[in-house]
């Protein structure tokens, strides 16, 4: 039983290069690492970054309105833009994603160490521990929507301007228009830098695949003894 | 396959991140400035048609071009003016010449509740003997200088009428201070300050018994005196310091105007005089009036003060009181070596200091020369104790020691101000002109003409009194512009009845020689402004908005009493309510305040809007109240609630669109024992 668990480790973490190939084709080893570690350097410094950020552009304000999110709070002119919320009846901003804004610095330290974790398994399950980090960007948008829409549809019937603004789903990304003012919506540093992270991540995903499969279908079928270098050039076409 | 949807998923990743890099202000509004092509050659049809259907000559196109200001597009200058008799202090855009703002000073004004619940206590501070004192003759304003360069932070001006100095702060163009002076009942000669606004100066004019005494006009010449007085400036606090400041007392000679010495000259201030003949006037008593007995000796004094040996005695407590405050007593001042005289020609108004601090340029008005006195050869005589005295004893240094040069410029001269290019200009009331011309000394290699020689002229409309410069006063004028400010209107503006406003013409000074243009005419319709002062936009730096919400501007600190969004109540202890109230578009909070006859009412406000130009008023009928509620600003103000009634409180500046919902009910509940008695 215990040797059984032992096996099943060995297959999860995969197998390690030996050392005299890993002496011949060093870089071959070192690119998924470094994508890896590149990945969740950019996750973790993201989180100081702004993800998405909104401009509102009107007549009265020449230098326009700005609200930035990041994974745990807003930063610009949230004030002023509750100020203006509250005439068509829509909560403050600050309402908006309690949960996630709580959890947000914890798990995005987590998916950051899976990812440094990745580094260490050889084998295909490495895919399964950076997946969560892969899906970072869509998430965050996906949730980001989920709120607009919420905060959009849900306006105060009682509210000022509540005839002239009906419930609307404000724009997430590009251009859209509320009453008198322009919406202009953009994926801001903290989410390009996690999209990037994302393409290291899968990048590194496949260079990981290329260089170990050979070792993983090695370890597979130790009976068959065929030389790496025959199995990879077959692997590359 | 498994490699094929790895590829699939980064390219759908790489369009997404793409996406995201969309342009970040595709509608930003253009800005309003420069970057268009140059205007050039020219007119083209369409401007060449209009020019000519308007009868505008080469001249008036040109001076149309220097002035013009596309909208959005900030002055390169701003004028600190004198509000003359309104009491406040006005301020202008150069070169559009656009009146920006009304600063209260003096003056109650409600548009920004200026003693209708805001700066009341300053207003106090200005009282008389305990006479509320409401309106004010501005004359001279003063921006604060650091090295002897405006530095931007602060501007005072003088209340000649009842011998008063107030402080602005430039953060936020508000009065912060008003002090009487306790030794004069009116100055004249403030304010200027010292190099670096160590030193507030207020000098007096018309002679009268310190301390606001009485004295019959025969004890003239025993009883009778001139003063100036030093107001010591304490930067940090933005504030006079009242306990390190000081007067010396003068000979009743009507001293006038000051201005203090700079760079070589540094610590040595100077005051003209205008009645060195000591008349009394009584014209309907078959004496001389005073226009005829004041002018007419030849000469006149100008008073040369040793500020830095004044303030060392004044430290060494070598001073009387007079209502509590430290003066200098004449003999002293002469026993110390404070004060000195030299005659100066002929019933002068006004003595400048050239940027270098070299020279002395004092206009007699009933002569057509400005006389130009040599620093150095002041310091000279007196280190050589070369003087006569005057009847007081005082030192007088003779004319021809330190005289430098003199220059006939025309008819009335007034006052004189300095540009870059080395020369002088000097307005000549009499003539209805500016005088430009040519300073000698180091300034001589500055412009091509020899010096101390009249360059030309340039006709202004009309009765000129003084003139400004762009930063004319200080160490580096910039040129370029010149503002005369004509006393006389007459046929300039189209005719408003009997009472016409002032006419500040605004003149290109920048070429050299004989060119000067004149470029536009500003009416001034509240007062007679005196002198102002020309400051580069740039230096000056104010808020866009109130710091913190909850900002007390008398304070320039959070207010103890600010009111935060959900704080907001009504708290009664006995007769004592205090009313604890938010204002933000487009509400006050809260909006009913039940109270009862014979309430004394405390009642704070807090503007909690962060936007900038996001003013709210707050006026209460009835009861004279009118606040102005810049966005972060804080008021408390008090009243007793003495009539009963339902008053509506609403907002006084139009701030949203919902603007006119922005009320609330104050009723006040009349007294029950009072309608017991009615009954």
């Amino acid at each position: 039983m215990i040797m059984m668990t032992s096996d099943k480790l060995q297959q999860i973490i995969g197998p390690r290069a030996p050392a005299e190939e890993l002496a011949a084709r060093r870089m071959r080893y070192m690119w998924p690492t470094l994508c890896m570690v590149g990945a969740a350097i950019l996750i973790i410094i993201s989180i100081f970054m702004p993800y998405w950020s909104l401009i509102l552009h009107a007549p009265q304000y020449p230098k326009g309105l700005t609200v930035y999110a990041y994974v745990n709070h807003m930063e610009g002119d949230v004030a002023e833009i509750d100020g203006l919320n509250h005439y068509i009846g829509m909560r403050p901003l600050n309402e908006a994603a309690k949960f996630e804004k709580a959890i947000s610095i914890f798990s995005i330290i987590a998916l950051a160490l899976l990812v440094l974790a990745a580094v260490f398994i050889h084998s295909p399950w490495s895919t399964l521990l950076t997946l969560p980090a892969v899906f970072l960007p869509p998430v965050f948008l996906a949730d980001l929507f989920y709120w607009l829409n919420n905060f959009g549809q849900n306006l105060d019937p009682h509210a000022a301007l509540s005839n002239a603004v009906k419930p609307f789903t404000p724009t997430i990304l590009g251009e859209g228009i509320i009453g008198q003012f322009k919406t202009v919506a953009y994926a801001d540093v903290g989410l390009l830098m996690a999209s990037t992270a994302s393409i290291l991540i899968l990048v590194g995903l496949y260079l990981q695949r290329r260089a170990y499969k050979p070792l993983v279908e090695q370890m597979n079928q130790p009976n068959q003894k065929e030389t790496s270098s025959e199995q990879e050039s077959a692997n590359d076409e | 396959m498994k490699k094929n949807i790895l590829i699939l998923v980064v390219l759908t990743l790489l369009i997404v991140a793409s996406c995201s890099l969309a342009p970040q202000q595709p509608s930003a509004p253009a800005p309003a400035s420069g970057g268009g092509e140059a205007a050039g050659g020219s007119l083209s049809g369409d401007a060449a048609a209009i020019a000519q259907e308007r009868s505008l000559s080469p001249d008036d196109i040109t001076a149309a071009l220097k002035t013009y200001l596309p909208t959005g597009v900030h002055d390169d200058y701003v004028i600190f003016a004198s509000g003359g008799h309104s009491g406040q202090m006005l301020v202008i855009g150069v070169p559009s010449m656009r009146l920006l703002k009304l600063i209260a000073v003096f003056t109650p004004e409600p548009w920004q509740g200026w003693g209708y619940g805001a700066g009341n206590e300053v207003l106090d501070q200005g009282n008389v003997n305990g006479r509320e004192v409401r309106w004010a003759d501005t004359h001279h304003p003063a921006l604060s200088e650091t090295e002897v360069d405006y530095d931007g932070q602060f501007v005072f001006i003088n209340d000649k009428a009842n011998a008063r100095v107030a402080v602005v702060d430039l953060r936020d163009f508000e009065t912060k201070q008003i002090v009487k002076n306790p030794v004069a009942i009116m100055d004249h000669g403030g304010t200027m300050v010292t190099p670096n606004t160590e030193y507030i100066i207020e000098g007096g004019q018309y002679a009268a018994p310190l301390g606001w005494e009485y004295a019959p006009l025969s004890d003239y010449n025993d009883s009778y005196r001139g003063h100036v007085t030093f107001w010591k400036f304490d930067r940090d606090k933005g504030r006079i310091d009242q306990d390190n400041s000081f007067s010396i007392e003068l000979p009743p000679y009507w001293q006038d105007l000051c201005d203090s010495g700079k760079l070589v000259s540094e610590g040595w201030i100077f005051c003209n005089s205008f009645n060195a003949e000591r008349a009394t006037g009584g014209v309907e008593k078959g004496e001389p009036p005073f226009e005829a007995g004041a002018s007419q000796g030849d000469t006149d004094y100008m008073h040369i003060f040793d500020l830095n040996k004044a303030v060392a005695t004044f430290k060494a407590g070598k001073t009387m009181d007079i209502n509590d405050f430290p003066v200098i007593s004449l003999q002293t001042a002469i026993d110390e070596g404070i004060l000195y005289l030299t005659p100066e020609p002929k019933s002068p108004h006004g003595v400048d200091v050239t940027p270098d601090g070299n020279f002395l340029v004092v206009s007699g008005k009933l002569d057509p020369h400005v006389t130009v006195y040599s620093f150095d050869k002041i310091m000279s005589t007196i280190k050589a104790g070369q003087w006569d005295t005057d009847d007081y004893g005082v030192p007088v240094l003779a004319l021809d020691d330190v005289k430098e040069a003199s220059v006939e410029v025309g008819l009335g001269p007034l006052h004189s101000q300095f540009d870059n290019q080395g020369y002088a200009y000097t307005s000549l009331f009499l003539d209805s002109a500016v005088a430009r011309w040519t300073l000698g000394g180091d300034f001589a290699d500055k412009h091509p003409e020899e010096p101390w020689q009249l360059v030309s002229k340039i006709s202004v409309h009309y009765n000129i009194g003084h003139l400004l410069t762009a930063e004319g006063d200080t160490v580096s004028p910039d040129g370029k512009y010149m503002v005369a400010m004509n006393k006389w209107a007459i046929d300039r503006f189209a005719n408003v009845g009997p009472l016409l406003p002032q006419n500040f013409q605004l003149i290109d000074i920048d070429n050299t020689g004989e060119n000067m243009q004149l470029l536009y005419d500003m009416p001034i319709g509240i007062g007679e402004p005196h002198y102002a002062q020309m400051i580069k936009y740039d230096k000056l730096s104010p808020w866009e908005v109130y710091p913190e919400i909850g900002w007390d501007p008398q304070e320039q600190a959070v207010s103890p009493n600010v009111v935060q969004q959900g704080e907001e109540k009504v708290v009664r202890n006995g007769n004592e309510v205090e009313v604890f109230m938010t204002a933000v578009r487009s509400h006050f909070s809260p909006e009913h305040v039940e109270i009862k006859e014979g309430d004394h009412v405390t009642w704070h406000i807090t503007n909690v809007e962060r936007a900038y130009d996001a003013t709210h008023g707050f006026s209460i009928p009835a009861y004279n109240i009118n606040l102005s509620l810049e966005p972060g600003e804080h008021i408390t103000f008090e009243f007793d609630a003495d009539q009963p009634g339902v008053f509506s409180y609403y907002c006084t500046e139009f701030c949203s669109a919902l603007h006119l919902e922005m009320t609330g009910y104050l009723v006040i509940e009349p007294d029950g024992s009072s309608a017991m008695l009615d009954q």
